[in-house]
């Protein structure tokens, strides 16, 4: 943790200086000068195209075809990086430096047994090395990094691992030849709260065994606040701030960092403002979602995507659906759009059983219930301007194509977007603004119920908080109730009155956000809350994620 | 056209290549003043020359006139079948994949076509009913209507799935207009290019039946019984056969070439990239 302690940490490992990087004359990263220490952990930070990302391709020499290093220096353990050869660089990686990258889905072979992947990194390298020597050290990889039982795993595909365990496979792989330099990107942002908890754990603990040295790179100041020590912070290519964790953390000196900090979700419960109705607008009944799969010889299996999940929601209230990936908190928005039919229960919906509908009943009765959805860039169509996303539903209700036009102008300023945007594409607008068009297609519907899944999470944080208001803003104003699916229990306390907690399809609790933040009676919650990244001595939120004992 | 000279020079020249074929067979009879079936037995295989251009076949017929006058049978064939398999695998597709109980009939009945092989459909129909325009289009473009409908309905399965197009149901737009506007025009790009194979396709394939017997006979000129004709002189007098093959080879390498640029330059991913 400290800047020197003993011989090895004195060890300089990376040393960029002046980096700048160039793509046909347009500058993208400039003037980026860093330095991480063997032993060390450098956080870097950034929004997308902050270019964070594009300086760890520099390092590994594994920039895109028409990028290209124009100025500067990147030096490992004392040698020019930018000065090497290809065949040079192909040598020092994975050799020298090593990489752990965010999709632990898509970074494995799926076709290739673990221990052969793993081993392959020291055949590749080390090519006199006996087949039982390389069994043996990836025998003691995987024990390295926690991997349960070892001798069975090593001979497992990767799609028999979870995404925690997978990721502790790539680590294993970058370790395999004791490398001088880690970068790790965003290793544990496709990760679940609790295996990103273990993951950042192991992070730590390993460097206190191995004496590499860790570029890690993430958006999340949270997680930089569990693991670093330095942080770097980045915007649009430049380096605007660096230094040692705790100082940059606890006294930002630029602009940019303490906004960032700021757009982090305090995670606190906001107070109650929904007055309690006398009717509920939705209540959903013993809802049960199966889905039945047969293999080729007939056999069936049944998985209980929702199991039993019962829950009412009156107008203008805000429930939180939170979980981790399989939790079923997904399917159950769907059931409720009814974008999947339920396989038994009721969905109540100001009094009609939405679950029984089909046809043309079933088209009205969907559009009081809208729906926001998590990728921005996936959820509109590209080939179609924006205004006719925003007057296609209109239209369908009956409404002139001039008058819904009127009515997505209005949307959109009511979104806080330009008027021109009317006559663009999707591509020609970034993450946010997606998101807010995405809300103005929902609204178009007048609906009474909005249901968000994972809305925000796509989003830079600043962004993100910005989105997070402008769902608030437009709740008071318009007073439609919303259901907000997320894995982030940060946003949820934030946003909403109430907070249900999901696992494996069931519904374990349902209260008061404040109540399931400070007082959860769940084991299973307390254990999500206590895994939250940036928990200790956390100074932003003194009191409120701190769990019972 | 002017966005793909910018993005793909060898696109460009591909659809040059093929306006310029299709000029030509279009303006046969004004460059062409030979009749393409009049024999002249004195003249029998004479290498090309200033009397006849690509030279005289076995039976002294103008190769020139026969092969102009030859590709606009071949280029009619191709643009036929396309029309016809693009417009029915395509519709057949979009069924399958939006209907889930029309699904299982219609792909089944598409396996069974497919289990036939191409060739011998086509020469079983042709030789059932006569060679005739008709026929022989409806012969080569019956195998290839599965191949259609296959790609139409995976593009289906996989575009539906989007969320923009689950956004669209949950607006209430009807079923039939959430296709028409959401999936279809994602089928576009991969239809151009199995557009450009089935045409491809289909100038060979009307070409294999001219040069196995059961095509046009020799009044009509196709590059198909052209070249056959061409087989038994072919090492006395190669021209017969190397000015009809490498019309043959141009048209298809054209058409290739020409329906992967166009791809290219329809998909908006591409074309907004430089907006990103």
């Amino acid at each position: 943790m400290t800047e020197t302690t003993g011989a090895a940490s004195a060890q300089r490992v990376l040393e960029i200086s002046g980096l700048e990087i160039r793509s046909a004359g347009r500058v993208l990263v400039q003037g980026v000068d860093l330095r991480i220490d063997a032993g060390e952990i450098l956080c870097l930070v950034g929004e997308s195209g902050s270019g964070k990302s594009l300086t760890a391709s520099a390092v590994m020499g594994l920039l895109p075809g028409s990028l290209s290093v124009s100025a500067g220096s990147i030096r490992l353990a004392g040698q020019d990086l930018a000065a090497a050869g290809e065949a040079q660089m192909r040598r020092l990686r994975g050799d020298r430096v090593a990489m752990v990258f965010q999709e632990p889905m898509t970074s494995l072979n799926p076709l290739m047994r673990v221990g052969r992947q793993i081993g392959e990194v020291l055949q590749v390298h080390r090519p006199g090395l006996a087949a039982a020597r390389v069994r043996a050290r990836v025998l003691e990889l995987m024990r390295d990094v926690h991997l349960p039982t070892p001798e069975t795993l090593v001979d497992a595909f990767p799609h028999q691992l979870s995404g925690g365990q997978r990721q502790r496979v790539m680590i294993a792989m970058a370790l395999a030849l004791e490398p001088l330099l880690i970068i790790a990107d965003e290793p544990t942002t496709a990760l679940d709260v609790t295996t990103q908890a273990q993951v950042l754990k192991l992070f730590r603990e390993l460097l206190s065994r191995h004496s590499s040295a860790v570029l890690f790179i993430t958006h999340d100041f949270d997680v930089v606040q569990d693991i670093a020590d330095h942080v770097a912070v980045m915007q649009s290519g430049r380096l605007v701030e660096q230094g040692p964790a705790a100082q940059v953390l606890s006294q930002p000196r630029h602009e940019y960092t303490r906004r960032l900090l700021a757009a982090v979700p305090s995670g606190r419960p906001k107070p109650q403002t929904h007055q309690p109705a006398a009717q509920a607008l939705l209540s959903v009944r013993r809802l049960n979602l199966v889905y039945e799969s047969r293999n080729l010889l007939g056999a069936s299996r049944s998985t209980h995507a929702v199991a039993d999940v019962s829950f009412d929601l009156e107008r203008g209230e805000t429930l939180g659906i939170v979980g981790e990936s399989g939790s079923g908190k997904s399917t159950l928005g769907r059931c409720i759009t009814r974008a999947h039919a339920p396989t038994s229960g009721e969905i109540l919906f100001d009094g009609t059983d939405m679950a029984l509908l089909s046809g043309a009943s079933l088209r009205q009765a969907r559009r009081r219930v809208q729906m926001v959805f998590q990728d921005p860039y996936r959820s509109l169509n590209p080939r179609r301007r924006i205004v006719s996303a925003l007057t296609e539903g209109p239209m369908e209700c009956g409404l002139s194509a001039a008058e819904a036009r009127a009515k997505a102008a209005e949307l959109l300023a009511l979104v806080g977007l330009p008027q021109d945007s009317l006559d663009r594409y999707p591509h020609q607008f970034s993450g946010g603004q997606r998101q807010r068009i995405c809300i103005a297609r929902a609204l178009a519907m007048e609906p009474d119920l909005v249901v968000a899944d994972e809305a925000v999470s796509a989003l830079d944080v600043s962004v993100q908080a910005q989105v997070l208001e402008l769902f608030a803003r437009l709740q008071r104003r318009l007073g439609f109730a919303m259901i907000f699916i997320t894995h982030d229990l940060r946003v949820a306390a934030q946003i909403c009155d109430r907070i249900g907690v999901m696992q494996r399809g069931r519904l374990l609790e349902l209260g008061p956000a404040r109540q399931i933040v400070e007082a959860p009676s769940h084991a299973y919650t307390r254990h999500l809350f206590a895994s939250l990244p940036g928990r200790a001595d956390d100074a932003r939120t003194p009191s409120a994620l701190e769990t019972t004992p | 056209m002017k966005t793909l000279l910018r993005q793909n020079r060898l696109a460009f020249l591909g659809g040059c290549v093929l306006l310029l074929l299709v000029a030509a067979s279009l303006a046969a009879p004004w460059i062409v003043h030979a009749d393409p079936s009049f024999m002249q037995p004195r003249m029998r295989l004479k290498p090309p020359g200033a009397d006849f251009l690509f030279g005289t076949d076995a039976l002294g017929r103008d190769v020139y006139a026969r092969v102009a006058y030859g590709s606009r049978m071949s280029l009619a064939i191709g643009a036929l079948v396309v029309l016809v398999t693009i417009c029915l695998g395509t519709l057949t597709g979009l069924a399958a994949g939006a209907s889930r109980m029309l699904d299982g009939i219609l792909m089944r009945i598409m396996d069974g076509v497919m289990a036939i092989p191409g060739i011998l459909l086509a020469v079983a129909l042709v030789s059932l009913v006569g060679a005739s325009l008709a026929s022989v289009v409806v012969a080569i473009s019956v195998p290839e209507i599965p191949r259609v409908a296959r790609l139409v309905r995976s593009v289906v399965l996989s575009v539906r799935e989007e969320p923009y197009v689950e956004a669209a149901v949950g607006l209430g737009v009807p079923r039939y207009k959430v296709v028409w506007r959401h999936i279809l025009p994602n089928c576009i790009a991969p239809l151009i290019v199995q557009a450009s194979y089935v045409f491809a396709a289909a100038i060979l394939l009307e070409a294999v039946l001219g040069f196995l017997g059961v095509g046009f006979s020799p009044e009509v000129p196709t590059f198909g019984n052209i070249l056959a004709e061409a087989r038994p002189v072919f090492q006395r007098a190669p021209w017969t056969t190397v000015a009809p093959g490498l019309l043959l080879a141009a048209t298809v390498l054209a058409v290739n070439v020409f329906g992967d640029g166009l791809r290219d330059s329809l998909d908006p991913k591409f074309a907004g990239r430089s907006h990103d």
